[in-house]
């Protein structure tokens, strides 16, 4: 106890300083937890001591990581629909006239057992013509040709559906052959799709990185006003001895809590605006006769859009301190 | 405790703050460091507390080479001595016990030891019955006295102070210095800077006179 009386000119008392570096490991780990636990909750108190300017600063990096995971979101399920397109992908291969029956059937039959097909259709001359007549309405004008004009025609669906590549391989592949009269492959708006996929990929990429470049500066920004705001707390911090990680800890807490709040602000407006969609979109799909819904970031992919905030958070935090604490010298 | 070999100290500016200057504070000792303002009192005591390092010359604090102490050593050597200031420079946004505890939180003290070693100190200068008070509410000297509690809680080995009574009515001064005798009493080295020589005159321990830089007396 610090009490004079109980301290008769204590002379062989150790120095307190070796006291305190004789401490052991484990004595030691629990201060470093004791002020990480501190500072964590300290820094969080201060933020929330300030609720309108921290609402914004996490509406800010919110919006700044909401815009480039709303493009990722619309690019994912624009490729779902890709998906179930490329399903229906076949080639189509109208025979020669000269092929009848037996040999068209014959020729879906090799076709089939080729490696890179999944399956063949056969669609006759004869049931192409009577679809014909029932669904045009020219019945009358059909039945006054003399013969089928209509060709035999094959559906091949290719093993690899999602490649247009693959599909373009085995046309070129199927229309060598002498019964083929012509292969048509309708993959050029696929083709496009996927094309406007990568570069839709490779914008969002570029906008995520620049967004996020935004966002390490605004925290540093913010964390840097927070440094000058407590200069003078941190020069005392200083002579009585706290070292560099005990000055930055709680600058680095600042940035973490403001990064996590700006994750989580992410992710609302991602759902919020997912919501706002998922009726007009379900209306359209119904409109074209089709089973499908928006799909969300989901409870992996919101835990994943907050921890990343909490990283930006960290990093601007580290730049901004590592930046200005230096210039803090206790004077 | 406090040992300076020929310490001189020239800032960049080409301006000699200190020039060969020898002493010796020692164990249990009080000593004041006195003269005119610019005579180079700030600069000794920046030397101990490695804000500064001298141009020539060694400072030897608590047995540790100052020149040996590398930039990651200056916390735990500044962990050693207890400062007071002229202007106190307590936290004002947080209470009396927060301000005191300071320097045990950062040695890393688990809250039990902390509350008992900071309302030993807040005791020892009177002040008990104030640890939730905000500095502000405090009187020149009761804030003074937070600050002293604060430089002894983490029971350094060596007190510095830079004029603490630059503010306080001559009673008060006189209150103040008693404490710090105390302390050199109970095995601490107090070392303590201030012009206010019909004080310090009146009370029995060393002084050690700067002029320009130059130790000019010490008795």
């Amino acid at each position: 106890m610090w009490v004079l009386t109980n301290v008769p000119r204590a002379k062989k008392r150790p120095p307190e300083g070796a006291r305190v570096a004789r401490r052991g490991v484990v004595t030691r780990y629990r201060a470093w937890v004791r002020h990480h636990r501190a500072s964590a909750a300290d820094s969080l108190l201060k933020i929330l001591d300030h609720p309108v300017s921290s609402m914004l600063t996490w509406l800010v990096v919110g919006i700044a990581m909401a815009l480039p995971v709303s493009l990722m979101l619309t690019l994912d399920n624009l490729r779902g629909l890709e998906g179930s397109v490329a399903d229906e992908a076949s080639l189509s291969l109208f025979l020669a006239e000269s092929v009848d029956t037996a040999a068209a059937r014959a020729l879906a039959q090799t076709i089939s057992e080729r490696d890179d097909v999944a399956g063949v259709r056969y669609h006759s001359r004869d049931k192409a013509l009577e679809e014909f007549r029932e669904q045009s309405g020219f019945a009358d004008i059909i039945d006054g040709l003399g013969s089928n004009p209509l060709p035999h025609l094959l559906l091949v669906t290719p093993r690899d559906r999602t490649s247009v590549a693959a599909s373009e391989d085995l046309a070129a592949a199927l229309s060598g052959l002498p019964a083929v009269a012509e292969v048509v492959v309708d993959s050029a708006w696929l083709r496009r799709l996927q094309g406007l996929l990568a570069v839709g990929e490779r914008i969002v990429l570029t906008l995520a990185l620049l967004l996020s470049m935004g966002v390490v500066l605004i925290l540093g920004n913010t964390i840097r006003l927070a440094i000058e705001n407590r200069r003078e707390e941190i020069r005392v911090v200083r002579l009585v001895g706290g070292s560099n990680a005990f000055v930055r800890r709680p600058f680095l807490y600042t940035g973490l809590w403001y990064g996590v709040g700006g994750g989580v602000a992410a992710a609302m407006l991602t759902a919020l605006g997912l919501w706002s969609l998922g009726g007009p979109v379900s209306a359209l799909a119904a409109a074209y006769d089709a089973e499908w819904s928006l799909s969300g970031l989901g409870i992996v992919g919101s835990c994943q859009l907050v921890l990343a905030g909490g990283v930006l958070g960290l990093v601007g935090a580290w730049v901004a301190v590592s930046r200005h604490l230096r210039a803090v010298e206790p004077a | 405790m406090i040992s300076f070999e020929r310490v001189s100290k020239r800032y960049d500016n080409g301006h000699d703050a200190l020039r060969e200057v020898s002493f010796d504070v020692n164990r249990d000792e009080l000593v004041f460091l006195t003269g005119h303002s610019g005579a180079g009192k700030s600069t000794l005591l920046r030397l101990i507390m490695l804000m500064e390092q001298p141009t020539r010359g060694r400072v030897v604090v608590n047995g540790n080479d100052l020149s040996r102490i590398g930039r990651r050593g200056v916390p735990a050597h500044r962990r050693g001595i207890g400062v007071v200031f002229q202007n106190h420079r307590l936290l004002f946004d947080r209470p009396v016990f927060d301000n005191v505890a300071l320097p045990l939180t950062i040695a890393g003290y688990d809250d039990r030891e902390v509350g008992r070693r900071v309302r030993a100190a807040l005791d020892k200068v009177g002040l008990l019955d104030h640890e939730r008070a905000m500095p502000v509410t405090l009187s020149g000297g009761e804030q003074q006295r937070v600050g002293i509690a604060r430089a002894v809680v983490g029971r350094p080995p060596v007190l510095l102070a830079d004029e603490p009574t630059g503010n306080l009515d001559p009673a008060l001064s006189a209150e103040i210095m008693q404490l710090f005798a105390d302390f050199a009493r109970v095995g601490l080295t107090v070392l303590i800077a201030s012009h206010d020589l019909s004080l310090i005159s009146r009370l029995r321990h060393r002084i050690v006179t700067l002029r320009e830089g130059r130790l000019v007396g010490t008795h």
